[in-house]
């Protein structure tokens, strides 16, 4: 990990990518719901005011006009916090998902890491509602790097279709160098070992890095794959490290039901001769509740020590 | 004022929607369902907008400069597939593959089967929302295209409805204009019975900053006005609150809820084309 940069969070680097990549194509556009200060689309509107539609605190309304633009040759990014964007899930099937709108749908302060506003405000289940949309893509960057290059991709010829991105509030540390390049056919090894594969994804990768480094100092050879494309996932990538490796370990910032953790488990579960099983570690099916992000982060072992223990749990359950 | 040339359209219209009428039953009878009754009030409007309002190209549906027009009540579709066979966008042969499987003529409008198509809908409520996003990309694009939007009396009982209508008025998007087809009646009873606080729809909308008009939606003549009016910009959306009868032109059909959901049968349906003077050729054409 880079430790002479300084951690940020990847709603920031969203921000600053969205500013980007409004310079570069003109029809980026932007929306928000009043929140625009802490998704930082509010970097995008101050500079492209007429391109930037504020829409108050009225998501679905909001999702519906950008399928709209989006229909009409517009690349929209709808930006709410990833609660209130995965409550409006009707709109979000219908009009974009159905629709085929090249919409962008941003959503921030996923999962426990934003803290002491309590679970009516967390995002726990949105990957798992937009997995469940054909041709809906699911991203979720582990740091600044791979957000600017998902944002950069999003607005690229290459990528028409509707599409979700999930990201922290909490600031993560860079986990990618200067060599790393954006594949979003991918999963991202970071770091290669034998005994267990940490899958992590978003607010978890950092800490999974840090969990390999204490793993391998009780001689636990740890991987750690990010995966940053949930949806469509690299299930040949996967399956890949499920005959290397005898576990499997995917940590995540969202309920275990229906995350990263449920979409590689079913990637293993379809495949013939898996050596590895799948254990998935994330919010245990439980409402979350306020406090400082890194305390949840512990609470629901999260953090590095958290996943440090659950991969010795495993491994001796394993054994 | 009705000249000669709008007693022409008229005469048309009245004719081409009768026919219109015939093959909408013809073809829910034919699927054994759908929804007759929202069709039936909903004819009138769209046809004179496709005839006589619509700058449109059938032969280029997404002409990036062609008016919009987004059926947000989408269970009316049967009268929409009328219109769009009649103006060229397809087959009236496709008429009999409503709702069968593989037919692009799905039970509610879905934009990737059929180009005129705008947006999916048929999941009330959405459909004004988009209308409005399409509306605001034309005046980003310097475009001068026109997007409309129909929705039913019962479906504006959807919360998101009145976000968007909000959010048209602080737009100033008067490039919008949006229709209510009236009719009073929705699956479990008349609108008024299944949620009391429906009127009055005019002041609502001007509550929320639109511009108003109230039309019978079966008077060509009223609708060819308020389609004029609504090419005013005044720096305003425009709401057509246009008063229908569900199940209009077929006396046993015009009821608030009986036919609402309910295909005709086949008796019903023979009696029904009886009374709109409709025979068959011996090709199976209608006149």
């Amino acid at each position: 990990m880079s430790a002479d940069v300084k951690p940020v969070a990847t709603r920031q680097a969203f921000g600053e990518a969205l500013l980007a990549a409004g310079r570069e194509v003109p029809a980026v556009v932007a929306l928000d719901a009043d929140l625009s200060k802490s998704t930082k689309s509010e970097l995008f509107g101050k500079e492209f005011p007429a391109r930037f539609f504020q829409c108050g605190i009225a998501e679905q309304n909001m999702i519906g006009i950008a399928a709209g633009l989006a229909l009409s040759g517009k690349i929209p990014f709808c930006c709410s916090f990833a609660c209130f964007l995965a409550g409006r899930f009707e709109t979000i099937k219908i009009s974009v998902a159905y629709s085929g709108a090249r919409v962008r749908l941003v959503g921030t302060h996923a999962g426990v890491g934003i803290g002491e506003d309590g679970y009516s405000q967390m995002g726990l289940e949105d990957i798992g509602l937009m997995r469940t949309l054909p041709e809906m893509l699911v991203l979720q960057p582990g740091d600044d790097v791979e957000a600017h290059a998902m944002v950069r991709w999003l607005v690229s010829d290459a990528c028409m279709q509707p599409a979700y991105l999930r990201l922290t509030r909490q600031n993560v540390t860079r986990v990618h160098g200067d060599g790393y390049h954006f594949d979003p056919r991918k999963i991202d090894p970071l770091a290669d070992g034998k005994d267990v594969a940490i899958f992590a994804s978003g607010g978890t990768v950092m800490h999974a890095m840090t969990a390999r480094e204490a793993l391998g100092r009780e001689g636990i050879a740890a991987a750690v794959v990010n995966v940053g494309v949930i949806k469509p996932l690299d299930a040949a990538g996967v399956r890949a490290w499920a005959e290397r490796v005898p576990l499997i370990v995917t940590a995540e910032d969202h309920n275990v039901i229906g995350g990263m953790g449920s979409a590689v488990s079913e990637a293993v579960a379809d495949m013939r001769g898996a050596r590895a099983r799948v254990f998935r570690h994330g919010v245990r099916d439980v409402f979350g509740e306020s406090g400082t992000p890194e305390s949840l982060y512990a609470h629901h072992r999260l953090d590095a020590a958290g996943i440090a223990s659950v991969v010795r749990e495993e491994l001796r359950a394993s054994s | 004022m009705a000249d000669a040339s709008r007693q022409e359209k008229i005469a048309q219209l009245t004719d081409l929607t009768r026919r219109m009428r015939g093959e909408i039953l013809e073809m829910i009878t034919k699927a054994a369902s759908g929804h007759p009754g929202g069709s039936l009030s909903a004819i009138d409007f769209i046809a004179t907008l496709f005839w006589h309002r619509l700058r449109h190209d059938p032969k280029n549906p997404t002409w990036a400069d062609r008016d919009r027009f987004i059926l947000s009540k989408g269970h009316g579709v049967p009268a929409l597939y009328a219109v769009l066979a009649h103006r060229g966008y397809f087959d009236a042969s496709l008429f009999s593959s409503l709702r069968q499987l593989g037919s692009p003529l799905q039970g509610h409008p879905v934009n990737r089967f059929i180009p005129a198509v705008e947006a999916p809908t048929g999941s009330l409520g959405q459909g004004l929302s988009v209308a409005q996003g399409i509306a605001l990309a034309g005046r980003l694009d310097g475009k001068s295209y026109t997007t409309f939007c129909m929705m039913g009396d019962g479906e504006v009982q959807e919360g998101q409805v009145w976000e968007a209508a909000m959010s048209a008025a602080k737009f100033g998007l008067d490039s919008l204009v949006a229709v209510i087809d009236a009719n009073g009646g929705q699956i479990d009873g008349s609108v008024h019975e299944v949620m009391p606080s429906e009127e009055p729809l005019v002041a609502k909308w001007e509550a929320f900053g639109w511009a108003v008009r109230e039309i019978d939606g079966h008077d060509f003549n009223a609708i060819l006005d308020a389609l004029a009016w609504a090419d005013e910009r005044v720096g305003k959306p425009k709401m057509i609150v246009a008063r229908t009868v569900k199940g209009k032109g077929v006396s046993f059909v015009e009821h608030p809820t009986k036919f609402h959901g309910a295909a005709l049968s086949k008796d019903q349906l023979a009696a029904a084309l009886t009374e709109l003077k409709i025979t068959h050729d011996a090709a199976g054409g209608a006149r």
